[in-house]
């Protein structure tokens, strides 16, 4: 065992990298869940933005038309959901599930024939001045551009909630549907938006997954990403700023124990690849004291 | 416009009828998938759906459709409870993993012993306590610490596959086998083994003990204290604290209880059809036990109908694979989408469709 291997710069450079499909998807559902609706299907979303995005980024070889692309095929299975929960009125625990079974076949169908295939090149950011700064600069101003995407959304949806009228208007919504549609404001199509965003978020995540942290293509590749991405939502209290603390956390764990595993610790590998779901059961006993929105998972039907 | 108004009680009609419709939209749906994947749409349904009963390989198929709704039924029956009182435990792949690795390890632990008297039914008794335990990790951390169960539960599924790796690699693994990893095939072992007892049916050990749950959850249901509390805690959950169900007692045993029967169906798994702890020895019953569970109205008879179409669909799903070369995933898009129409046309159990006149909103 050799622990003289491993670099602090470079682990805390990775943690940053590691995180970022677990920061994305948790964000959007962290936006998705304000509005009131919880949906467990950010696996089944994570999974089809993995592979949409890896297709696309493999035949045009733009890894950023994958991005997008990724982002469009979860928000397009999220309005599934969208749809089953917000007018035909289904269980939204049931539907989550659902969504995530279906999409991990959809995935599965749709990535016969790319196994295997290495995905197109995505090269990092070299940000000049800042990423020459000792320490600091590899750790943070390294990276690809997506990192910084995700932690763009996180300062967005935060300013979003915080401040802008939309962002009250949406936690409305989500603390008391009755009353929100009372002063008149369409909780369907707010929702709808919100779990649009969810998707598209979860679609992101996914291709980081496939585009740049493995990158290639594998089924079920997501392996749980997305449920924990829903317990880091929960680990945050519904707060962006903590969740990108919680995503960090997770990301360390996981950066940690891949160290370990390559400087040969007596562990099996096998438990150290437990750490990750371990830590994240650990993180919800702790943390899970904070008060979710109100009207959280209630089915929303209005009577005249 | 149409407009939705929310019935009085859910219609006993669309009840029952509601699951056959959900199945009639995802054959048509389904065919249309097939044809887009170039197959023959009607030969393909009649692949997945008529041929394992009827077709040239009946006798073969035939068997493995009570081998494959064993384990569904099992683990879906007691999900049910759970799902109807609010207790979401969909780890149950996991339960099943633990069953298995528990079961295997007691059989395992008295080889070549083979006093089959005792090692089976003490298999049986690991498995089942295997699953309960696991179950009731996320259980008791619901209760003590207000964890969402669904989340942990669902991550000890990470937590067994990991575990089924390590021993069907370490502790549990084949000393004569070669360096091969998974462990001696307990089919084989006289002792240990689960097999057909009525040869050229699939009834074996497990879907016996699939049947009495059946049985066993209807009369809980319909007849029984328990049943009703069930009931009663998953409709309002303040009504049944009034009348003195313990809620947290309540979890505890709807996760003990699904976690058993789950834990039991991986025990006779492995002992069985699969034979050996091996790493990727689940296959998704778990999970597909919860489509089955909503497929049958958490209700026992449902839920026993619900797991014999599933079965079918797997077997005719690897016929097409076979004849063909329909791919595997398409199967298992077919089981989510059954699932995700189930719930859609549930609308019209707990709605009615009126047509609404112009009016201010």
């Amino acid at each position: 065992m050799d622990f003289s291997s491993i670099n602090p710069i470079l682990l805390l450079a990775s943690l940053m990298v590691a995180s970022t499909p677990i920061l994305l998807a948790a964000i959007g559902e962290l936006v998705v869940e304000r509005a009131g609706v919880l949906n467990l299907g950010v696996e089944g979303m994570m999974i089809t933005g993995a592979v949409c995005g890896f297709v696309v980024a493999y035949h045009s070889g733009s890894p950023w038309l994958g991005f997008v692309c990724a982002a469009l095929g979860g928000a397009g299975l999220s309005l599934l959901f969208a749809v089953l929960t917000q007018l035909l009125l289904s269980n939204q625990v049931a539907t989550g599930l659902a969504l995530t079974l279906f999409g991990l076949g959809l995935s599965a169908l749709i990535g016969q024939g790319y196994n295997g295939i290495k995905a197109p090149n995505f090269p990092d950011w070299d940000i000049p001045l800042l990423g020459d700064i000792p320490v600091i600069g590899p750790i943070v101003f390294q990276h690809d551009p997506m990192v910084y995407v995700g932690l763009l959304i996180v300062a967005a949806v935060w300013a979003f909630l915080k401040y802008s009228r939309a962002g009250l208007i949406l936690r409305a919504v989500g603390e008391n549907h009755d009353a929100a549609h009372a002063l008149g404001y369409n909780v369907i199509v707010i929702r709808f938006l919100a779990i649009a965003f969810g998707g598209a978020c979860a679609g992101l995540g996914g291709a980081y997954i496939s585009l740049v942290r493995v990158p290639q293509w594998t089924e079920g590749m997501t392996a749980g990403a997305g449920w924990i991405a829903l317990a880091i939502v929960v680990f945050a209290s519904w707060k962006p700023g903590r969740l990108l603390l919680g995503a960090y956390l997770f990301g360390g764990v996981t950066v940690l124990q891949l160290n370990l595993q390559a400087a040969g610790l007596a562990i099996p590998v096998e438990y150290l690849s437990m750490s990750p779901y371990l830590a994240t059961i650990i993180v919800l006993v702790i943390m899970s004291a904070g008060r979710a929105p109100g009207s959280l998972g209630k089915i929303f039907h209005a009577s005249r | 416009m149409l407009r939705l108004e929310k019935r009085p009680q859910p219609s006993q009609v669309w009840t029952y009828t509601t699951p056959l419709l959900a199945v009639a939209i995802t054959m048509v749906v389904g065919g249309i998938l097939f044809a887009a994947l170039g197959k023959d749409p009607l030969v393909a349904i009649r692949t997945i759906f008529w041929d394992p009963m009827f077709g040239q390989f009946a006798s073969y198929s035939l068997p493995q459709l009570l081998v494959k709704a064993g384990p569904l039924m099992l683990i879906a029956i007691g999900l049910s409870f759970g799902f109807r009182a609010g207790v979401w435990n969909i780890g149950a792949e996991g339960q099943y993993i633990i069953g298995a690795i528990c079961g295997a390890a007691v059989g395992l632990a008295f080889y070549p012993m083979e006093a089959r008297w005792l090692i089976f039914p003490l298999m049986i008794i690991a498995g089942f306590a295997g699953g309960m335990l696991w179950a009731l990790i996320p259980g008791f951390l619901r209760v003590r610490f207000g964890t969402n169960e669904i989340l942990v539960s669902l991550m000890l599924v990470y937590v067994a596959e990991q575990l089924l790796a390590s021993m069907s690699l370490g502790l549990l693994r084949n000393p004569e086998g070669m360096g091969f990893p998974g462990s001696r095939n307990l089919s084989q072992i006289t002792s240990s083994q689960n097999l057909e007892l009525i040869s050229g049916t699939g009834m074996h050990w497990g879907v016996v003990f699939a049947f009495i749950a059946v049985i066993f959850a209807y009369i809980a249901l319909s007849r029984h204290m328990f049943g009703f509390n069930v009931r009663l805690a998953g409709q309002s959950p303040k009504a049944a604290a009034f009348s003195g169900v313990n809620p947290k007692r309540l979890v505890l045993i709807c996760m003990g209880l699904s976690g058993a029967l789950a834990g039991a169906a991986g025990l006779f798994e492995v002992a069985g059809p699969s034979g050996q702890v091996s790493i990727d020895f689940n296959v998704g019953y778990g999970f597909t036990a919860i489509i089955v569970a909503f497929l049958g109205r958490l209700h026992p008879v449902g839920i026993l109908l619900a797991a014999l179409l599933m079965a079918l669909t797997y077997i005719g799903g690897e016929i097409a694979q076979l004849t063909l070369g329909l791919p595997g995933a398409a199967i298992q898009l077919f089981q989510g989408m059954l699932l995700f129409f189930l719930l859609a046309v549930d609308v019209l159990t707990n709605y009615r469709i009126v047509l609404a006149k112009s009016e201010a909103a």
